[in-house]
């Protein structure tokens, strides 16, 4: 079965193609096909996660292109971080598809949907499984595409495209510092090999060329996953359907960002700098979009920030040199924010609207939608046994052991807003009284909620294999496919679980559930008073700490300044130099042309005259009579003697 | 005596030949057409008469036969059925006449200085065998035979292609 | 030999030279057939006349001759078929009103 790895992202694509080409003919029948191929995909991909985990890692490739003396190769493999990456694509890929079956029912563009989707699915694949950068940027580039098309699918809406083209040039920025980073790369390492890496990186260890490289590639992750500074089209992208912003922007294509940071690992190890930076990016954005979050009524939007900020907190795991831990979280992450989302499109397909004021007392009208949202905010805000608990309290004990006060003090603080403003957005939703009357909310169909408690039950268990019951198995299998990789040592310090930061992560969890609790249920009037109280951060927080409006002054004027200036330029001075040149032009072409007709033309025609001239003369031979013929033969024939007698 | 009659036939031979020449002058001279086709067979008997006295008898007789016989036959035919050109207001020749002799003495010199000064290889009288009609149709049967079959070829050829020319609607 | 050879083959060259001449100055086709079978014979003069003197096998010289004789008489027929289909068409015989191929 393992042998079939390079062709799980076949079955997708597929799909794509069949729904695409044919959606007119198969109409409801595109989710059926998608889903059956998403199905396919983890009926080759479980087996293959399941060889991985008994024999380790494995890898085949062919060669691609042969540039100079460098190959390039064109493969899969698959370690345990690809296999991690792998069972979170295929698994709640494919529930997030049932979970689309139900939600975007009525849509006119049913079928479309679904070939974006399963072309999404097959670029994430094909991400998983690729073996060298550039396989992978190729990957990450058409996830891009889907990215964009998803967002901007319901393209009727200004907002919506507006949205999708935001989000297609922002993460463009970060790509092409990614591109220059493989190049970099190529060119200092000659290899984009991930399982050369470690061999590379070793050669190169500390150099400018190597921190430029891993510095360049973290660009991509900074697009992708939405990091400080280029995190601004994250938000916006939740103009896109629900499920997309559950499948793409909150479990699978922002993760790749991190995934990115763990398959470059080795890199980021031998480069110490750029390794610091990402820890600063990475607490930086934990804290800043949770800082965001607190004040956001738009159900959708508060997730957004959310996803930001946990994907804050996993990049600055994977910074602050916890692989496991990072990768741990992602994986956590993936199931609770998807079932977060997914629990949100519930939540506006039954009461069609997004804003957290309307709603309330929600949780006797949607019993399903209401549970699985409180396992999985419980979960992110890292209540203990569920998954996040134990992930967060990782990435929080390699803060603690990198002995980095600063960064460890603000991702506890995260934490404790992380756990605020999930409860917060809970209590407001599902609690209190209904403020809207107007709103008559109803459960949704059982195509919506069984996914909702399959990935609750993810929720849930995720954690589990990373938690010392199971002797921290998760991080064991990591390190074993790090190790397989040939490069970097195991991380064994942080599987001690360390007391002092079980009680951070406790506190911040249980403190920020209560402090939302007394707030928001008991004292529903305090808010506002604080808000006012702490003004000037609250309109920071409310605007987004102006990140919009910054980038409008500091990039968009600029640059439409600068494009009327080149305009300007183009239509006086350019414009000015091509019609001179053009008069010029016109002027000696019509000098050519006198040469041209009188003198050319006229050798010409005298050639013509003369050859009319010659043969006018030599016809006359021609009479056509039959005996002038005879007697020139004869005459040349006494010529012709008289000449043979001579000699 | 045999010298005296050696002089009649030589005589003879060259009146024979004066004859002949006069005829053919008159063929090509001659302003009608049939008249000058009449000259003409007058011509051909004298050549006869020449193939004789180089002892051809089989040929002179062959000659006779076909030119005589058959070859004018057709041309007298051919001059009766364009009838209205052997009406003897129709100018029979054209302008060339001047240079056609010019030319053509011009080429008899030529042909009687060739004659006279190549040294021929002549065989000593009565050292020639006399060519007999069996020894002809040998001749035609064992080398000839080759040129015999194509000579044949093409006059069947001959023969079908005058037909198929000469027919009023083509084929 | 009763007469030296040189004279049987000035005689053919007469020959040879009035039917030139005939050829050239005749306008009638049919003149000119007749002018050209005097050619021929000319020439079938002087093959008789080097057999009986000159050749090691003198019926070499007769059997051409006789092919002669064939072939001018096959160029004879077509000829005047090749008369008579001109003279369908045409109406005329004369060399000088058939200059199709001028200029």
């Amino acid at each position: 079965m393992i042998h079939y790895t390079p062709y799980i992202p076949l079955f997708p694509f597929i799909a794509f193609v069949i729904n695409i080409l044919f959606g007119r003919y198969v109409r409801k029948g595109a989710a059926l096909i998608s889903i059956a191929a998403s199905l396919a995909a983890c009926a080759v991909a479980l087996p293959a996660i399941a060889y991985v985990v008994h024999h380790g890692a494995y890898s085949v490739q062919t060669e691609w292109l042969l540039l100079g003396k460098k190959t390039l190769s064109f493969g899969v493999l698959l370690d345990p971080l690809g296999c991690v990456l792998l069972f979170v694509v295929t698994l709640i890929g494919t529930l997030i598809q049932v979970y689309s079956a139900g939600y975007m029912h009525d849509d006119a563009h049913f079928s479309r949907f679904f070939a974006y989707v399963s072309l999404f699915m097959a670029a994430m694949l094909t991400l998983v499984i690729a073996n060298n950068y550039l396989l992978f940027f190729m990957a990450w580039e058409v996830m891009g595409l889907c990215s964009y098309l998803l967002i901007g699918f319901w393209s009727e809406k200004n907002s919506a495209a507006d949205a999708g083209r935001k989000a297609f040039l922002t993460t463009r920025v970060g790509d092409i510092g990614f591109f220059i980073g493989i190049m970099t790369l190529f060119a200092g390492a000659g290899t984009l090999n991930f399982a050369d890496l470690g061999h590379a990186a070793h050669l190169m260890e500390n150099t400018p060329l190597l921190t430029a490289a891993a510095l360049l590639i973290f660009c991509g992750t900074v697009g992708k996953s939405a990091q400080f500074p280029l995190h601004v089209w994250l938000p916006d992208a939740m103009e896109g359907p629900t499920p997309v912003s559950a499948l793409i922007h909150a479990a699978t294509m922002v993760a790749a960002g991190v995934f990115l940071i763990a398959r470059s690992f080795p890199l980021f190890e031998a480069a110490p700098d750029a390794m610091q930076t990402v820890a600063v990016i990475g607490t930086m954005t934990a804290f800043m979009a949770a800082f965001i979050a607190l004040s956001a009524t738009d159900i959708k939007k508060v997730l957004a920030y959310s996803t930001i900020s946990q994907l804050g907190y996993m990049v600055a795991a994977l910074g602050l040199g916890g692989f496991a831990a990072g990768t741990f979280h992602l994986m956590t992450h993936a199931f609770f924010k998807a079932l977060l989302f997914l629990g949100a499109g519930s939540v506006i397909h039954g009461c069609h609207t997004q804003d957290l004021r309307e709603m309330g007392g929600l949780f006797g009208k949607m019993k399903h939608t209401a549970a699985t949202f409180v396992l999985a905010s419980l979960a992110i805000a890292g209540v203990p046994p569920l998954s996040g608990f134990w992930s967060k309290d990782e990435i929080l004990a390699a803060a603690y052991t990198a002995h980095n006060p600063v960064i460890y003090w603000t991702l506890a603080l995260t934490a404790l807003m992380t756990s605020f403003y999930m409860f917060r957005l809970v209590f407001m939703a599902f609690f209190g009284k209904p403020r809207n009357p107007k709103i008559h909310a109803h459960e949704s169909p059982a195509v919506m909620t069984v996914p909702l408690w399959l990935l609750a039950i993810g929720a849930v268990l995720a954690g589990i294999p990373g938690s010392p019951f199971m002797h921290h198995w998760f991080q064991n299998f990591l390190a074993g496919g790090v190790h397989a990789g040939g490069h970097a040592a195991g991380h064994g310090s942080e599987h001690v679980i360390i007391p002092f930061v079980v009680a951070t992560s406790l506190a911040a969890a249980f403190g920020g559930i209560i402090s939302a609790w007394f707030l928001y249920l008991k004292n529903p009037g305090l808010p506002a008073i604080i808000s006012r109280v702490f003004r000037p951060l609250y309109t920071a927080s409310l605007n987004k700490l102006w990140f919009d409006e910054i980038y409008t002054i500091l990039f968009i004027r600029p640059f439409g300044a600068m494009s009327r200036a080149l305009y300007r330029i183009d239509e006086q001075v350019i414009d000015y130099l091509v019609n001179k040149t053009g008069l010029a032009t016109a002027r000696t072409s019509r000098i050519k042309g006198w040469i041209d007709k009188h003198i050319v033309d006229g050798l010409v025609n005298l050639t013509g005259w003369t050859v009319q001239l010659a043969s006018a003369l030599v016809r006359l031979l021609q009479t056509g009579y039959l005996q002038h013929y005879v007697l020139i033969a004869f005459l040349g024939t006494i010529v012709l003697f008289f000449i043979e007698l001579r000699k | 005596m045999i010298s005296e009659m050696q002089t009649g036939i030589q005589i003879g031979i060259y009146l024979v030949m004066a004859l002949s020449v006069f005829a053919a002058l008159a063929a090509v001279n001659l302003p009608n057409i049939f008249h000058a086709a009449l000259a003409f067979i007058g011509t051909l008997l004298g050549i006869a008469g020449i193939f004789i006295s180089l002892r051809a008898d089989f040929l002179a007789l062959a000659h006779i036969l076909i030119y005589v016989g058959a070859v004018m036959t057709l041309v007298i035919f051919a001059i009766m059925l364009t009838q209205r050109l052997s009406d003897p207001n129709v100018r029979q020749h054209n302008n060339l006449s001047a240079p056609a002799f010019l030319g053509g003495l011009a080429f008899l010199t030529l042909m009687a200085k060739l004659i006279y000064t190549t040294p021929w290889p002549v065989k000593a009288a009565g050292t020639v065998p006399h060519v007999s009609v069996m020894d002809l149709g040998q001749a035609l049967m064992t080398t000839y035979v080759f040129p015999f079959e194509v000579i044949s070829v093409v006059l069947i050829s001959a023969l079908l292609g005058a037909i198929v020319i000469a027919k009023k609607d083509p084929l | 030999m009763i007469i030296p050879l040189e004279h049987y083959l000035i005689f053919g060259a007469v020959l040879f030279t009035i039917g030139i001449y005939g050829i050239l100055v005749r306008r009638n086709i049919i003149g000119i057939l007749i002018s050209i079978e005097m050619i021929l014979n000319a020439v079938n003069v002087n093959l008789v006349a080097f057999s009986r003197s000159t050749s090691a096998s003198p019926e070499t010289g007769q059997i051409f001759a006789i092919f002669v004789i064939a072939l001018a008489a096959a160029a004879a027929v077509v000829g005047l078929a090749l008369v008579l289909a001109l003279f369908r068409v045409r109406k005329t015989v004369l060399t000088d009103e058939i200059t199709l191929l001028k200029w």
